[in-house]
């Protein structure tokens, strides 16, 4: 193979489901990073391209445990190691007072990694991608549908995959440079 | 269902919108300035209210907690009260986005994105206050545990700590929802803005849309992490305002120190946000004509949360009455009928008026479906909030144990400039939300579309 | 009451002499408008090795001089400034004790407002300007004698002072001496030439009185000898112990202390009292019962009191007071006498004309004839505050020259031709008397911040004498050796000088004395509890003082009955103008329980013209009523107008919550039960109990204690928005017919709520179970005063703290932090003296010894209502204060734990009477 270095092939469609059959045909054919864009979650396409979530709960899950458990920390460790006071005779370690903080720091720290661990695996932010250098491309933010199948797949070679893109009848179909 | 049309999702979403259509309307609102004079106006009278309150802040930090109308007895007056009422109308919000998306709530669509973004503006408004309130504002960051030359930490046993690290998360955490919901709208308007050759708006939304390019991969993901953000979401709404009803619980004052509390005040909190939602929403249909996207529907549902909750409301207000009655403690007792006979006993009946009497009228589906009295009856029960947060923070300091030290609270004008400039600030920020950024959430409307789409076959 | 230390007796080595005159050195170098001690040798009384440390306080015997009596106090010295004032333990009025206006008399040394040039009419003049004006005179006195030479002063008990003049009178036989205070009881010397045919003062021995019946006699307020009345008086019932020892029948016909401490109490109008103390009297087979209309109530009064009396002979005391006529005062000498009461006579302490009244009024006449053109006024007010018939500003305006000496330039100051400047009786030598004759030289502590002068010192200038050095004079005065001298000094009081009670003849009941007329409305001028005479109204600090018993600030108010109130139509605070024969004023009414209905009572000392910043305009003006005739009638009609009254407590009533327990069967306090570990505190366990069987309700704590912690003053208005600052304040209940007083500090509970809501931890327990107030560490969000059910939390709402006057900063106790904007404070139990008592006791590697460790308010309490002192020490006065079955916990159910207990107040009722 030669010529300019290649992202992929670029095809668009009318509909979800022409895209959804677009990814169940590429599977089919051994295409195993094939890239499906659309405006909006489309229910099972996630499967069909075999996308994988599933790092993102326990990363959740961790940070919750790390807020919580540090801030209960702190709170036992200002009030009866570092800074131990008579507060109206109360007891030093006074458990219950101390799970509000706990509580609400728990969540933080869950939500806090949800969210990074969602951008990280999507690799965001970012804010360069060679798809965007294809104009039409910005209708998959609004109403269209696109399929890619990129260089980099083990399967692909230019020839074959734009017969297969082609036997799809895209509204378009464009090679997309890197 | 409300109207005769058969099709999925009709009621919340009028048919003949596609994918296009929908976006263009949606994005158009913040893309191409069809900002008359009605919102200018809006702006500058919002302004002239921020500059108010601007000025009574700053007196307040020259002269001192002392310009309000606070004494000894009544340490507390209207900032706590305004604290409360804010936080309370910042739950609607989360409450909307998280619960009713988790129980896949179809009607939740076209309104969550405005009603998360009135919590982070009245959530921020109301952290404002403990802060103003202070003797000495200026070290408030006392209440922050940080490594110190003093050495010391906060007093983790005080309400006020647990409310300031509620109050953060519950900040921190809103923003992130909000953020991450808007991410693939960011994106949409980044290519509007595109096409439209608008190179300056095309890189702001650009950056904040940090690439997003709708892979099915990072949809997956997303909503993935989106589902779980409400799933925390959840737990936390009710106890945020569970510790802020706690600021008063843990206290023993006669009229604080009561185990209903918590429920009660997120009960309230919901009923308040609702209310706020109705103000909100009504106006915006009508300004931008979204009358296909927030429909009937959506109004009544929001009355009819209002009636539910408003039962709530009525009935932490008669538990209270009849625990202070059962316990038999001289001080609760004539703490309950100084509030019906003292003398803050008007605004009590008021307040019984404005928010368990009036919101009957949701009974009738007449009502539920008159949009101006709608608009009407949600001012009335965000006043009556109001006054309920203020009878309880003031009646019951006022005349507590000792008859020597018995006082009064008169609000000064500081107080109300303050009460009113925050209300200025709300609406401030929320002109500059609608002005640029997407008030629906563009994407979760497409997924409804292409529902609806389906269902036709 | 053990005292502390620093209060013993002190050995007068020359050491310590050339170390004051270092101090003195070092005081005028500490500035602040001070220049420390004068030259002459001033002996401190007190001395310790440690006495030289700088930074150490000194206590200097001397006496507070009010309405020409003395009070023993000890002024208390940091580096050369005076800053607090407390009882001389060793004077027999005192004892350790003081009034109000003996705390207060320190911020009035440091008065801004205080006169601070001499004034020839509006132009600022000099000292020597005046010496030649008068020097001009001094030849044509010598000619004619002094005629047209006249000295106006107020009450004078000085016997350098009376000295001097008998000097001056040698030489100039015409002087004439005057004397005006309108407080002045002319009736006391009146009765006694009534009954014994010479003017004499009575002396009462409460200590000797099983039954005492007082008519509108305020033995324990503004009697002369009130401290030494309710210290007596309360003794035997301090604790509950022996309260049957005494029973006090109080009539009287506006609340005083000394009804509110009544066992039984009626309010009855002048007339009715004078009345009922014929029949009383004729009851006992003195004198003619009158007859009168049918009072049922009284009639059992007057039945049941007879009986009291009859039965404790030889320990009955019949005590008539000001409104009484000075017949109705003679036959209550004879009716005691009768009774073989405790009442013995002396000599009258006071040097001045004994009869006021006549006195001005005769000065009056002189100047309307143009017969006087010198007048000489020292210390005296009466172009404010002489009888308003004489229109004597006006009069004074006449005469050729006149000259005013005063601590400020005031009315007559203002009319006179000649202001001159006053020297505090803190800042001059003096002398004075106290009511039973106990003499006290009176020491400066500092030279004259305003460079002013002594009365002695304007006598000496008018005798030309050689000697014009106030010292000296004073010296003289008292014969004997320097030995006993510096001992009077040190002491405060010069031996032996009480007087000795006279074998008097008996008393002779007069002649059936005058049925007194009896008018519907009735005008009762009388001393405000904080300003007195109007003396006092440039003090904001008592200004600020809620008066005992109606807890009205800043202000005076026309005190009616209820049903006077009902009948006129008048409500607190609405205006109403009260016409005296012709002459009206305007006045705000406050209407109080236990008032005399057709009793109208005007307090005195408001409206001043010309007193200072803070005295000015504030409240009406009485005296523009008062002439010389006594208990004049009156009549108020609406204005329709209102007046802000601030009145610091709003509700008396005590809602069945019972804060004052009176008569409690004694009972075991319940233990109550806690989730909270006990804490433990080995080392000091301070605590303290306060004895509601002792407390007058004077308030002298509430002003003791703010003298003592630097407390700001805030202001009518903000007292009026609840903003007052007072670290321990005096409650007040109705109950039925009975006043209940409650002091309430800071209860310093074990399981504070305040600590455990603040989020700081600016409010924590120290080791020895102080609930502390960390200043610097507050932020001011004002929870814990809300989680307080005692309310004794103060917040510094705006900046109270006065940092911009000098001679104010002066005045600071250098021991306590002045508070700033923003941050809460309260009661600690006066800390810093506790850390100063510490630092003895570890100096001799010992404990703190009980009684060394004195809070302010337990010190000044007159009736030692106040116990203090480290509960871990089983022999300490306060744990057998708390040991006592009355002892009780406010709000106990809240189980907050307090250090702070109370006694129930038991009552002595007559059973006849209930």
């Amino acid at each position: 193979m030669s010529g300019p270095a290649l992202y992929g092939l670029l095809a668009e469609f009318p509909s979800a489901d022409a895209l959804c059959a677009a990814a169940r045909h590429a599977r089919a054919n051994g295409y195993r990073r094939v890239e499906a864009y659309a405006p909006f979650a489309i229910e099972g396409l996630d499967d069909i391209v075999g996308a994988d979530k599933g790092w993102i709960a326990p990363l959740t899950l961790l940070g919750g445990i790390l807020g919580g458990a540090g801030t209960y920390f702190l709170q036992w460790y200002a009030a009866v190691i570092d800074y131990p006071i008579n507060i109206g005779g109360r007891p030093l370690h006074s458990w219950p007072a101390f799970i509000p903080a706990t509580f609400e720091v728990t969540i933080l720290g869950a939500a806090v990694a949800a969210v990074l661990a969602m951008l990280v695996l999507n690799g965001l932010p970012q804010l360069y991608h060679p798809l965007f250098e294809v104009e039409e491309f910005e209708l998959a933010s609004r109403n269209r549908f696109f399929l890619c199948l990129p260089a980099r797949d083990p399967v692909f070679a230019p020839g074959p995959a734009r017969d297969l893109l082609e036997e799809l009848q895209p509204l378009l179909l464009r090679e997309v440079p890197a | 269902m409300s109207t005769p049309d058969t099709r999925p999702n009709a009621d919340v979403l009028r048919p003949g919108w596609g994918y296009a259509s929908v976006t263009d309307k949606i994005a158009g609102i913040v893309l191409d300035d069809h900002f008359g004079w009605r919102w200018w106006t809006a702006f500058l009278v919002a302004s002239a209210g921020v500059c108010a309150l601007l000025a009574a802040v700053s007196w307040l930090l020259v002269k001192g907690v002392g310009i309000w109308g606070v004494d000894i007895p009544v340490a507390w007056g209207f900032a706590i009260g305004n604290f409360v009422w804010w936080i309370g109308i910042g739950h609607a919000g989360t409450f909307i986005s998280a619960v009713l998306l988790l129980l896949r709530q179809k009607w939740r669509t076209s309104i969550n994105r405005f009603a998360e973004a009135m919590t982070l503006f009245a959530a921020s408004i109301a952290g404002l206050f403990p802060v103003l309130h202070l003797g000495r504002p200026w070290f408030f960051y006392w209440l922050v545990p940080y490594p110190n030359v003093m050495n010391v930490w906060p007093q983790w046993r005080s309400p006020l700590v647990w409310d300031f690290f509620a109050i953060a998360t519950y900040l921190t955490v809103s923003l992130l929802f909000w953020y991450v919901g808007l991410i693939p709208d960011l994106a949409t308007l980044r290519d509007r803005a595109g096409l439209h050759g608008e190179r300056k708006r095309q890189i702001a939304y650009g950056l904040l849309a940090l690439g997003w390019r709708g892979e099915a991969r990072h949809w997956a993901r997303f909503e993935w992490a989106y589902l779980l953000l409400a799933g925390l979401a959840t737990p936390l709404v009710v106890s945020v305002h569970t510790i802020v009803s706690l600021d008063f619980a843990v206290g023993n004052t006669p009229g604080y120190h009561s185990t209903i509390f918590p429920p009660y005040f997120v009960a309230g909190a919901l009923f308040s946000g609702f209310a706020m939602v109705l103000t909100l929403a009504i106006p915006l249909r009508h300004a931008f004509g979204l009358h296909d996207f927030i429909t009937q529907k959506h109004l009544a549902n929001a009355a009819k949360v209002l009636l539910a909750t408003c039962w709530l409301v009525g009935y932490g207000y008669l538990a209270e009455i009849f625990t202070s009655f059962y316990s038999g403690d001289i001080y609760e007792r004539y703490m309950t009928v100084n509030r019906f006979t003292g003398p803050y006993g008007p605004v009590y009946w008021a307040m019984l008026a404005c928010n368990v009497l009036v919101p009957q009228l949701f009974w009738f589906r007449r009502v539920r479906h008159n949009v101006p009295l709608l608009f009407v009856l949600s001012l009335v029960i965000n006043c009556g909030m109001w006054m309920e947060r203020f009878l309880i923070v003031v009646t019951s300091l006022h005349r507590d144990f000792l008859p020597s030290a018995w006082g009064m609270f008169y609000p000064t004008r500081w107080d109300w400039i303050t009460l009113f400039g925050s209300i200025a600030l709300f609406v401030w920020l929320f002109l500059l939300f609608v002005r640029f950024l997407p008030l629906i959430s563009i994407a979760e409307m497409r997924e409804l579309i292409r529902e609806s789409v389906k269902g036709e076959g | 009451m053990k005292t502390h230390p620093i209060f013993a007796i002190a050995q007068d080595e020359p050491a310590r002499r050339r170390f004051l005159k270092l101090m003195a050195a070092s005081a005028a170098l500490a500035g602040a408008g001070c220049s420390g001690p004068p030259a002459e040798t001033i002996v401190p009384y007190a001395t310790m090795p440690e006495q030289g440390v700088p930074g150490l306080p000194m206590f200097y015997a001397t006496a507070f001089v009010r309405n020409g009596l003395a009070h023993g106090v000890l002024v208390e010295s940091n580096m050369g400034r005076p800053t607090k004032v407390e009882g001389n333990p060793d004077h027999p009025v005192s004892a350790g004790a003081t009034d109000v206006f003996a705390q207060a008399s320190i911020l009035q040394l440091w008065d801004p407002d205080r006169s601070q040039a001499v004034f020839n009419g509006e132009e600022m003049a000099t000292w020597s300007a005046f010496d030649a004006a008068l020097q001009a005179r001094r030849p044509r006195f010598e000619r004619d004698g002094g005629a047209g030479l006249a000295i106006l002063t107020g009450t004078v008990t000085s016997p350098t002072l009376a000295a001097q003049v008998a000097t001056l009178r040698e030489r100039l036989p015409n002087l004439r001496w005057h004397a005006w205070n309108p407080l002045h009881d002319d009736g006391v010397a009146q009765a006694a030439q009534l009954a014994f045919g010479r003017p004499l003062d009575p002396l009462y021995r409460l200590d000797e009185a099983k039954v005492v019946l007082a008519l509108d006699a305020d033995l324990f307020g503004t009697m002369p000898g009130s401290l030494a009345h309710a210290r007596a008086f309360t003794a035997p019932r301090r604790l509950g112990a022996s309260v049957d020892a005494n029973r006090l029948y109080v009539l009287e016909p506006t609340p005083t202390l000394t009804g509110a401490y009544a066992d039984a109490r009626l309010a009855r109008a002048p007339h009715e009292i004078e009345v009922a103390l014929m029949r009383i009297a004729a009851r006992l087979g003195v004198g003619t019962d009158p007859g009168r209309a049918a009072d049922t109530m009284l009639d059992r009064w007057e039945a049941a009191v007879a009986k009291a009396l009859d039965g404790a002979r030889g320990h009955a005391l019949v005590v008539a007071g000001p409104t009484v006529s000075p017949a109705g005062r003679a036959l209550a000498y004879a009716l005691t006498a009768h009774l073989n009461g405790p009442l013995a006579f002396i000599e009258p302490v006071e040097r001045s004309p004994l009869d006021h009244g006549a006195s001005i009024a005769a000065l009056a006449d002189d100047l309307r004839a143009g017969r006087v053109d010198t007048l000489l006024i020292l210390d005296a007010n009466p172009a404010y505050d002489a009888p308003a018939d004489l229109d004597f500003a006006r009069l004074l305006q006449r005469v050729p020259l006149s000259a005013h000496l005063g601590l400020y330039r005031d009315e007559t100051a203002r009319a006179a031709g000649w202001h001159l400047p006053m020297a505090h009786c803190y800042e001059a030598w003096s002398d004075a008397r106290a009511h039973d004759g106990t003499a006290t030289v009176v020491q400066p502590l500092i030279a004259p911040l305003y460079g002013g002068r002594s009365a002695h010192e304007i006598l000496a200038l008018l005798a030309g004498a050689d000697t014009r050095n106030g010292h000296a004079l004073v010296r003289a005065t008292w014969k004997g050796d320097d030995a006993a001298w510096r001992d009077s000094l040190r002491r405060g009081i010069v031996a032996d000088s009480a007087a000795q009670a006279l074998a008097t003849p008996a008393a002779r009941p007069p002649a059936s004395p005058p049925v007194p007329a009896a008018p519907p409305l009735v005008a009762l001028f009388a001393p405000d509890p904080a300003v007195d005479g109007g003396a006092f109204a440039n003090n904001a600090w008592l200004q600020e003082l809620p008066r005992p018993l109606t807890s009205l600030t800043w202000d005076n108010a026309a005190l009616v009955g209820p049903a006077t109130a009902k009948r006129l139509g008048l409500v607190d605070g609405a205006v109403a103008r009260l016409r005296v024969d012709g002459r009206t004023v305007d006045a705000p009414v406050l209407v109080v329980a236990g008032q005399a209905e057709g009793v109208v009572t005007l307090p005195l000392g408001y409206g001043r013209r010309a007193a200072g910043g803070v005295g000015e305009g504030v409240g009406f003006d009485a005296y523009r009523l008062r002439t010389r005739t006594p208990l004049p009638s009156l009549t108020l009609e609406r204005t329709g107008r209102t007046h802000d009254l601030a009145v610091r407590q709003k509700e008396v009533d005590m809602h069945g919550r019972d804060p004052v327990h009176v008569r409690e069967l004694a009972r075991e306090r319940p233990q109550q039960a806690s989730l909270y570990p006990e804490q433990a505190y080995t080392d000091y366990k301070w605590g303290m109990a306060i004895d509601l069987n002792a407390c007058i309700g004077c308030a002298a704590c509430t002003l003791a204690c703010q003298a003592e912690n630097n407390i700001p003053v805030v202001g009518k208005e903000e007292v009026a928005r609840g903003r007052s600052m007072h670290w321990i304040r005096v409650d007040r209940y109705v109950a039925g017919p009975r006043t209940l007083f409650q002091p309430v500090p800071c209860m310093h509970c074990e399981h504070a709520p305040c600590e455990e809501v603040c989020p700081v931890g600016a409010t924590v327990h120290d080791s020895e179970g102080l609930n502390v107030q960390v200043y610097n560490r507050c932020i001011g969000t004002r929870f814990c005063s809300n989680n307080c059910p005692y309310k004794v939390r103060r917040f510094n709402f705006l900046q109270y703290a006065n940092q911009n006057v000098e001679s104010l900063k002066a005045l600071q106790n250098p021991e306590v932090t002045v508070r700033r904007r923003g941050v809460m404070e309260k009661c600690s139990y006066c800390l810093q003296r506790i850390t100063r008592a510490r630092i003895e006791a570890e100096k001799g590697d010992r404990r703190i010894r009980d009684g060394e460790m004195v809070t302010a308010c337990q010190a000044v309490c007159p009736t030692r209502a106040i116990h203090f002192g480290d509960l871990n020490d089983p022999s300490s006065d306060v744990v057998a204060a708390k040991a006592s079955p009355l002892d009780y916990h406010l709000l106990e159910e809240l189980n907050t734990r307090p250090r702070t207990s109370y006694t129930t107040r038991v009552l002595n009722p007559d059973p006849e009477l209930e």
